[in-house]
């Protein structure tokens, strides 16, 4: 058969929100390829990590990626998601991963839309993919914390040294974590949620002043 | 192998979302919806693929739970959900709850993650 039925098709296997759920919300866990954003995601969600992908089109896909491969006119991005339930059921939080490249910048303003805030996660071997989630992020003006994923093998800076080379804003919170380690994984989202409240108390003062 | 026609991603984005092109602002990927009533059958191959989805359903799916589960991609979903929330078939769990300001949310997503650790 050429083309099953949709009705043919088997059935996908999926984990329904519980019916508790009145309220969603959205963190994004933003990076480079490779930092660990999966492994975060994943130490963390109640449910197993589930895929996505969304075809980029030849205009936003960039120049770079073209010259790499001239006979691709589509590049497919891929981004994994967790979900945590709370409040005694009645919030479920959602965790994305998306990739950090300047040039998914549509992609980032469709998604990122609504979203809470972000932890970037960086990798002191690869800064330079943090500062592309960095560039993003002021764009989308996202609130965001940023992560070091503490890799065994990766050199370790001190804070002030990495806030200068990250090209942080002074208020913008800077912690380290372990993507595999469940705990290590909460206190950094911990930390981003901690900011954002203040973040959010601070706004709020001064649009009653 | 089917030719390039029978490629379900070379049909028309407007084809699979039944003439909508746009999706609700409000409808994101993390967007919980829950079945509501109305005939599935007039409805367009993707949207009772959808609707499928919710067949037995003991709550409800957010928008990248579709896309990943039917491997569509979320815009199309966010534009599908948005006109089956048209048509009521799909409904948000609870419209009042929407009134709560963003900042409460925050609070309770805190205190959900403190009780994690």
């Amino acid at each position: 058969m050429d083309c099953a039925p949709w009705s043919d098709l088997p059935e996908p296997s999926v984990t329904y929100v519980p019916a508790t759920v009145t309220r969603s919300a959205k963190i994004v866990v933003a990076g480079g390829f490779g930092v660990g954003k999966t492994t975060l995601i994943g130490s963390v969600s109640e449910v197993r990590p589930l895929r996505m992908e969304e075809p980029i089109t030849q205009a936003s896909a960039g120049v770079d990626d073209l010259r790499r491969a001239p006979h691709k006119t589509t590049t497919t991005v891929a981004m994994d998601f967790g979900r945590i339930h709370m409040a005694g059921g009645r919030i479920a939080l959602y965790l994305f991963g998306l990739p950090g490249q300047s040039r998914f910048q549509p992609l980032w303003e469709d998604l990122a839309e609504g979203a809470l805030g972000c932890l970037v996660l960086a990798d002191t071997r690869d800064l330079d993919a943090s500062h592309d989630a960095l560039g993003l992020l002021d764009g989308a003006d996202i609130p965001y914390a940023v992560a070091i994923n503490a890799f065994a093998e990766a050199p370790v800076y001190p804070e002030e040294e990495l806030r200068e080379a990250l090209a942080l804003d002074a208020d913008a919170p800077l912690t380290v974590c372990d993507a595999r380690d469940r705990t290590s994984s909460l206190h950094a989202l911990i930390t981003l949620t901690e900011y954002l409240s203040e973040h959010r108390s601070a706004a709020l003062m001064e649009s009653r002043r | 192998m089917s030719g390039p026609r029978r490629d379900p991603d070379m049909i028309r984005p407007y084809v699979r979302t039944q003439g909508r092109i746009r999706a609700h602002d409000d409808v994101r990927l993390e967007s919980v919806v829950i079945a509501a009533t109305g005939p599935t059958d007039t409805l367009a191959p993707d949207a009772r693929r959808v609707m499928r989805l919710f067949a037995g359903a003991d709550g409800g799916l957010a928008v990248a739970d579709i896309a990943a589960a039917l491997e569509l991609p979320p815009s199309t979903v966010r534009i599908l959900v948005s006109a089956l929330m048209d048509s009521g078939h799909l409904a948000s769990p609870a419209p009042a709850a929407e009134d709560q300001p963003d900042f409460d949310l925050l609070q309770e997503v805190l205190r959900g993650l403190r009780s994690m650790v």
